[in-house]
């Protein structure tokens, strides 16, 4: 009996191709950049957000087509890498802290392909152009509306880990505290995790029983202790307040945008080359950004916030960048 | 703040309680499969599938307890594959349960993802709240601490009574602990083997799930991937440690749970000499000590671990 062509083995192979070829996303249009997300984290964590929605964003405008894998482990991060350079996209966005030396080898195996990648080393060519969150000028004055705030002068801050991008984005913070508050002194912690936010909130509750009433949350889990205690926080990268009302005090604010959005029309221009994008996430690229809630915050530190900001944006004030690991004061 | 007024302070009796508490969970519910003569090492699986069900249950409307019946309906059905797997088939105990926590873990990632979609932040649910019990917190000190927990807590230090109870003064738990020590005598006794294997696994793996929904709902209100951290892993030292006995289960987990309230602590007081790595670690390196210590006398189930065939010698 002969089957129909749809029943064949051949005819069901060249279905499946034929429908793969339908459903990969990066298929149609050429003219579209094609990029890819390869994220370690899912992509509602604080700091992942800030590139998803960046490139979410640049989707919807029709300015690229835009495929992600979030919650890649390192270990696999070198695969996902390759099986979307081997798909042909143009440009591929993530994160490779945990893999700088085996990322820049795949990207020297695909120098057409535009990667633009977190990373705490230096750019390499032609084509692995790194980026960080490079917040600390929000942070600095996020800081100063903290030291102010703090009434036992004792300021607690949790951390995932002590690395540079953590570290710097405290130190800034202390800085600012210190300047409206010079008698103020700090508690730190790392939890060692950057999805721990039952332990965040424990190591909170330690930190507030040691006299800390203003809470540095650059961590998940910190502002839930700081409503529980009624104390106040300091947010980072993403503005919660709506979730923790009466609580945050201010934000340092990251927005991806500036970063995503050059590296996409250099991609299609094709004038991509290797190149430190940190300077975009920079408040004067409108990269990073201060949120404040006027009705928490005096007045007087306002108009000081206010005016700091103004001196950073017109180059009259330099943030300092430390990357050293912060320590409690004692 | 020195170390003396640390331990004199009940908020840290309250934090070792609450990070205590899914780890009595956890240790409870292996014990009661190590005690049937079956390692379950989707514990750690087990737990996240506990996290994401509760919570999700509760977010889509249920209420909490309904939630946390979910939470022990979808730790009973991984429990259930571990013991089809591990107990009729008789397959290798270590390759079944890290499979089945390999797999619990991506169907709750999964699920989360698929069931929320477009999220720029996890959602909140309204988790359990410190239980206010008419002259608890009059006692002194305990009262203080214990005014703190939620109803999970309570839950916790029930369960610990409860296993006991059933394991060493009912027939049922006379029959699992026969089961783990010596299956042939059982089905001498016309016992089946595998009902009891199986319905051990099934009833630890629900309590296991319980340690997992605790996260979600009442130590913290979301869901996120990764924030059961090894929990599990810790609870299947803390069975050795705890001897298969569910009084020092307990002992244990508030053991542990105090060891990792006091480096907290002690990092906030002293986290300029040494590396935050140091006291993170020293819940851990104690808990290995105290497990070298405290193992070598340990009476380990005769069976565990040994596959048992009907009719087979």
């Amino acid at each position: 009996m002969k089957l129909p062509l749809i029943l064949t083995r051949r005819g069901i192979l060249a279905g499946a191709a034929m429908l793969s070829m339908l459903m990969s996303p990066i298929s149609a249009m050429a003219d579209e950049v094609k990029v890819a997300g390869i994220f370690t984290l899912p992509v509602d964590q604080q700091w992942i957000s800030r590139i998803h929605i960046a490139l979410d964003a640049a989707q919807d405008r029709g300015d690229i087509e835009y495929v992600y894998s979030e919650n890649v482990s390192n270990t696999d991060y070198e695969r996902v890498m390759r099986e979307y350079a081997e798909n042909g996209v143009n440009l591929i966005v993530g994160e490779v802290f945990g893999l700088e030396r085996a990322a820049r080898k795949v990207a020297a195996d695909y120098p057409d392909i535009a990667f633009l990648m977190g990373s705490s080393f230096a750019p390499q060519a032609p084509n692995f152009s790194v980026f960080d969150n490079f917040i600390h000028e929000p942070a600095y004055l996020s800081g100063m509306i903290a030291g102010a705030a703090s009434e036992n002068n004792v300021i607690g801050m949790i951390g995932g880990y002590a690395i540079p991008e953590v570290n710097r984005l405290m130190n800034a913070f202390m800085e600012g505290a210190r300047e409206t508050n010079s008698d103020v002194s700090f508690l730190v912690n790392f939890i060692d995790s950057w999805y721990d936010p039952a332990k965040a909130k424990e190591s909170s509750f330690a930190m507030m029983d040691a006299g800390a009433d203003v809470m540095y949350a650059e961590r998940f889990g910190v502002s839930d202790a700081a409503v529980e205690r009624g104390m106040k926080a300091i947010g980072n990268v993403i503005d919660t307040s709506a979730d923790y009302p009466n609580t945050i005090l201010a934000s340092a604010i990251w927005h991806m945008e500036a970063t995503v959005d050059t590296a996409i029309k250099a991609v299609s221009n094709g004038s991509y080359s290797a190149d430190d994008y940190g300077q975009y996430s920079f408040m004067a690229h409108g990269g990073g950004s201060l949120v404040l809630d006027e009705s928490l915050v005096p007045a007087d530190i306002v108009s000081l916030v206010k005016a700091k900001e103004a001196a950073i944006m017109d180059g009259s004030y330099t943030v300092v960048i430390n990357d050293d690991a912060p320590v409690s004061d004692k | 703040m020195d170390i003396l007024q640390i331990l004199l302070n009940e908020s840290f009796w309250a934090a070792t309680l609450r990070i205590a508490t899914p780890l009595i969970f956890g240790v409870l519910g292996a014990l009661i499969c190590e005690k049937s003569g079956v390692l379950n090492l989707g514990i750690e699986g087990i737990f996240v599938a506990g996290a994401m069900a509760g919570w999700m249950a509760v977010w889509f409307g249920f209420t909490l307890w309904m939630g946390l019946l979910v939470a022990v309906i979808v730790g009973g059905t991984f429990g259930l594959i571990h013991a089809i797997l591990t107990v009729p088939l008789g397959l290798s105990q270590h390759v079944s349960g890290l499979g089945v926590t390999l797999l619990a873990t991506s169907i709750s990632y999964f699920t989360y993802r698929t069931a929320l979609p477009k999220l720029s932040s996890p959602p909140k649910i309204e988790p359990f709240q410190p239980l206010d019990i008419p002259y608890i917190s009059e006692i002194p000190f305990i009262g203080l601490v214990l005014a703190e927990q939620t109803a999970m807590t309570w839950l916790a230090l029930f369960m610990v009574v409860l296993v006991w109870w059933i394991l060493n003064r009912t027939p049922l738990g006379l029959s699992i602990r026969a089961v783990g020590d010596n299956p042939d005598a059982v089905d001498a006794q016309g016992l089946s083997v595998y009902g009891l294997r199986i319905g051990a696994i099934v009833v630890g793996s629900s309590v296991m799930a319980l340690g997992g929904a605790f996260l979600t709902m009442s130590a913290f209100d979301s869901f996120f991937f990764g924030m059961v951290n090894g929990r599990g892993w810790i609870c299947i030292a803390l069975v050795i440690f705890a001897s298969w006995r569910p009084g020092k289960a307990l002992l244990g987990a508030i053991l542990f749970g105090a060891f990792d309230a006091f480096q907290v602590r002690l990092q906030t007081e002293v986290g300029a000499f040494l590396p935050s790595q140091v006291f993170l670690m020293a819940p851990y390196v104690l808990s290995i000590i105290a497990l070298v210590i405290v193992a070598r006398r340990a009476e380990y189930p005769r069976a565990l671990l040994k596959p048992w065939f009907k009719g087979a010698r």
